[in-house]
């Protein structure tokens, strides 16, 4: 679909971008903390299993835990140090998960450890694969995929078309701009992993048209070997979802249920892909990442690369907060989850902290009012479910009738309804506990069918 | 380097809002009646004034008590019952005796709002239902128009205004037909130029096309109306109005007429987009409005009553809920499933 020359999907809405403050930022390293605290679960999957023990020493980049199976990924020390205590510790939910605590020596060089290289042109896409997973590489646009995993092409299925996705559509955030025109040979190198691996033959850059540099910056240095192009795409939340890439940028819709495999396509986020590209070569693992660090509460807004374990207390004592600071979220304010706590620490998925104040926060605090079928909702949704609806449903608990009747699953709460609803429902929260019943309801089911 | 001490609110995703609240949409619609209903009160006087005073007051009002009563906090701040107010106000004919206007307004609240659970659940347009309702128990005196503009229309009423409750209103010698009445049982068109301005008589505020759009444009420029509505409405009354014209131009009255006469231009751009009484999908607001231009078109041509937007409008109303389901988008990734299952 086309509309002013660049490319969209149908629906969606249109949040203020407040991209501005940061996206002329360049990324600048973060200090270490006095104690970094790195959790075993930063992913989607099992927990990865620690090589080191209290008391070692290790230096910056070594790997410190492997992955469990193949669901799982291996995690790398973010700062030579010292290894104090492997316990439990909060994460962003409030559960508390098992971790690493690594003092840094204060005097090191803080060199990085290389591992084995893995070069592109003589591995295999099978050793890419391991080499991705023994990278700790997940999907860092905040999903925290293994990234390894959704490479896994199995028998019988074949990719055409590899999506770099630096879209970031998430309002406030800057990292994947920043990325995009500061490591643009990593993203490319890491293209060229990602093209060997998924045997795909064409590769598209979509990037939204609030960042005409990274796309200019991007197209000029396009390898004219590379079979593929860079595509802008209309400002619009949420065009960084990649089933809504699909449907901009091929057409295709993945199946309900289904993956990006079932209709040929594959999605990468572009910092995700700047990584393979940066750490491939050496054989290092992810230690460190670039987070927008931004907000009305924040005062040193900026693009930053952060050691994975950092408390958000020290993030926020070191960059500064205003007095009157409420709320603070991973990620950005349309998708990020709210922390529930200081003592959590940056993980892999988080592409941002952002922080409000009371008074930014004020339009939230509104009444609810009943639905009055202003339809904002129906027209807001990528999916075209009916929220209006699932939100009535919702209320009464009929949350099987949801799931059945009205594609309650398909939903994967881009918040778009509850961003645009004028009596102020909170849709997408209900659908989200909805989603979770549905889940509990069916769980004992397939536990009795084994 | 100070730590936040105070407590951090956690709540879900997403952050912020669009900053759209039901109170600013409702507020904005009566502004957009403002324009007609000034013309209103210009064109028809203190009678014109006080039915429409009255017709807000009972309205308010009753949806007041009702909220006392029933224990809840008063819903009249977010002005929905406002706009119920001013449309039944604006449809009545301007010289209605005051105490039929109350009750009107008290049906209006009680019986079309408040009964099916109040904002948001009304099935019916609350200003039609209340309008209906005078229509069948008092069908002498809403039929019964003064012409707008009268020399001293601001010093007198006309006696009917004060009648007491439950006598026969005095019809004064002062009263006139609307154009559609004029066409239906004498056959005189009406020139467009005066319908489009409002220099006929019929009800308070059907009367200025040109103001009707003027709020209606605002709205649609908003986002707080659906154009599809109107537009869907009109396209039908022109479409189906001109073939007709042109079957017999002396039997079937011209589009243009059809278009600027009466209450369609009120009702099919402020009662017909009401948006609780609406379709969410596109596709049913083209078929809702379609839906209600054909039937406006069958009773204005084929009926015993001169004008049937309202009833047009209420029909609608009832099909909504179907249109809906009838309508809905198909949801990703299930279109191919569909076609090969």
């Amino acid at each position: 679909m086309r509309l002013l020359g660049t490319k969209t999907f149908r629906h969606g809405v249109h949040p203020p971008e407040s991209k501005d403050e940061t996206s002329g930022l360049s990324i600048r390293q973060f200090p270490f903390a006095p104690v970094l605290i790195i959790p075993l679960v930063q992913h989607m999957g099992a927990p990865s299993i620690p090589v080191v023990a209290e008391g070692d020493e290790v230096s910056r980049g070594q790997r410190i835990a492997r992955a469990d199976g193949f669901m799982s990924v291996s995690m790398h020390a973010p700062a030579s140090g010292i290894v104090r205590r492997i316990a439990l510790a909060p994460s962003i939910g409030g559960r508390m998960v098992p971790a690493v605590y690594l003092e840094p020596f204060p005097g090191s060089t803080q060199e990085v450890e290389d591992g084995t290289p893995c070069p592109l042109e003589t591995s295999t896409p099978a050793e890419i694969i391991a080499a991705i997973q023994d990278a700790g590489v997940v999907g860092l646009g905040g999903a925290a995929f293994p990234t390894h995993v959704k490479l896994q092409v199995p028998e019988g299925k074949f990719v055409d078309t590899l999506i770099i996705n630096g879209v970031e559509c998430e309002p406030y955030l800057t990292t994947d701009h920043r990325v995009m025109l500061e490591q643009t040979d990593d993203v490319f190198t890491g293209i060229r992993y990602l093209l060997k691996v998924s045997g795909a033959k064409k590769v598209i850059i979509a990037v939204e048209a609030n960042k005409p540099d990274a796309a200019e910056h991007l197209r000029e240095r396009f390898p004219s070997d590379l079979n593929g192009c860079v595509e802008v795409l209309e400002v619009k939340y949420p065009q960084g979802a990649e089933k809504m890439l699909f449907a901009a940028l091929l057409g295709r819709e993945v199946p309900s249920g289904g993956l990006p495999l079932d209709i040929h396509a594959l999605c990468c986020n572009v910092a995700t892909t700047a990584e393979i590209g940066r750490l491939l070569p050496f054989g290092r693992g992810i230690q460190e990442r670039v987070i927008t660090v931004t907000g009305p509460a924040v005062k040193r807004k900026g693009n930053y690369r952060i050691p994975i374990g950092t408390p958000l207390r020290f993030l926020l004592e070191h960059v500064g907060v205003e007095e009157d600071v409420n709320r603070v979220f991973l990620g950005g304010p349309m998708m990020g989850a709210a922390a529930s706590s200081l003592d959590i620490s940056i993980t892999k998925g988080t592409s941002g902290v952002t922080a409000f104040t009371d008074s930014a926060a004020e339009r939230t605090h509104s009444p609810v009012y009943p639905c009055i079928r202003c339809g904002y909702c129906v027209d807001a949704c990528p999916i075209f479910l009916d929220p209006s609806v699932l939100g009535r449903l919702a209320a009464n608990e009929e949350f099987s009738v949801m799931a059945e009747q009205h594609h309650l699953m398909d939903c994967f709460e881009c918040g778009s309804c509850s961003f645009v609803c004028p009596s102020h429902i909170p849709l997408v929260q209900r659908f989200r506990a909805a989603k979770t019943a549905v889940r509990k309801a069916s769980a004992p089911k397939a536990g009795a069918a084994q | 380097m100070t730590t936040p001490s105070k407590t951090l609110e956690i709540r879900t995703s997403p952050h912020i809002l669009s900053g759209n609240s039901v109170d600013t949409i409702m507020f904005n619609v009566v502004l957009a009646l403002l324009p007609v209903t000034a013309f209103a009160v210009y064109a028809f006087g203190l009678a014109g004034l006080l039915t429409l005073s009255m017709a807000v007051t009972s309205c308010v009002l009753t949806e007041d008590l009702i909220c006392r009563a029933t224990g809840k906090p008063s819903t009249i701040g977010d002005w929905s019952v406002t706009i119920t107010g001013l449309l039944y106000g604006l449809t009545l004919p301007p010289a209605l005796p005051l105490w039929m206007v109350a009750v009107g307004g008290l049906i209006c609240v009680a019986m079309g709002k408040a009964l099916f659970g109040g904002l948001g659940y009304n099935t019916f347009n609350p200003a039609l239902v209340g309008r209906a309702v005078l229509q069948a128990a008092f069908p002498v005196a809403m039929t019964t128009w003064i012409p707008g503009f009268m020399a001293g229309r601001f010093s007198s009423l006309p006696s009917s205004t004060l009648t007491l409750p439950f006598t026969e209103p005095t019809v004064d010698a002062i009263t006139s037909a609307t154009p559609l009445a004029l066409w239906k049982f004498s056959h005189e068109a009406t020139p467009i130029s005066e319908l489009s301005m409002g220099f006929v008589s019929g009800s308070a505020g059907e009367t200025s096309s040109v103001l009707i759009v003027l709020g209606g444009v605002y709205l649609i420029a908003r986002n707080m109306m659906n154009w599809r509505i109107p537009a869907s409405i009109f396209a039908t009354v022109i479409a189906l109005s001109g073939a007709l014209h042109l079957t017999d131009p002396s039997r079937y009255a011209s589009p243009m007429f059809m278009l600027f006469s009466g209450g369609l231009m009120l009702g099919a751009m402020f009662m017909a987009s009401d948006m609780v009484g609406s379709p969410m999908t596109s596709r049913g607001c083209y078929l809702y409005g379609a839906l209600i231009g054909l039937v406006t078109v069958l009773i204005r041509t084929w009926g015993g009553l001169p004008e049937g937007v309202m009833y047009a409008i209420l029909l609608g109303n009832a099909v909504t809920p179907h249109l809906d389901r009838w309508t809905q988008h198909k949801v990703y990734g299930t279109r191919g499933k569909e076609a090969a299952s």
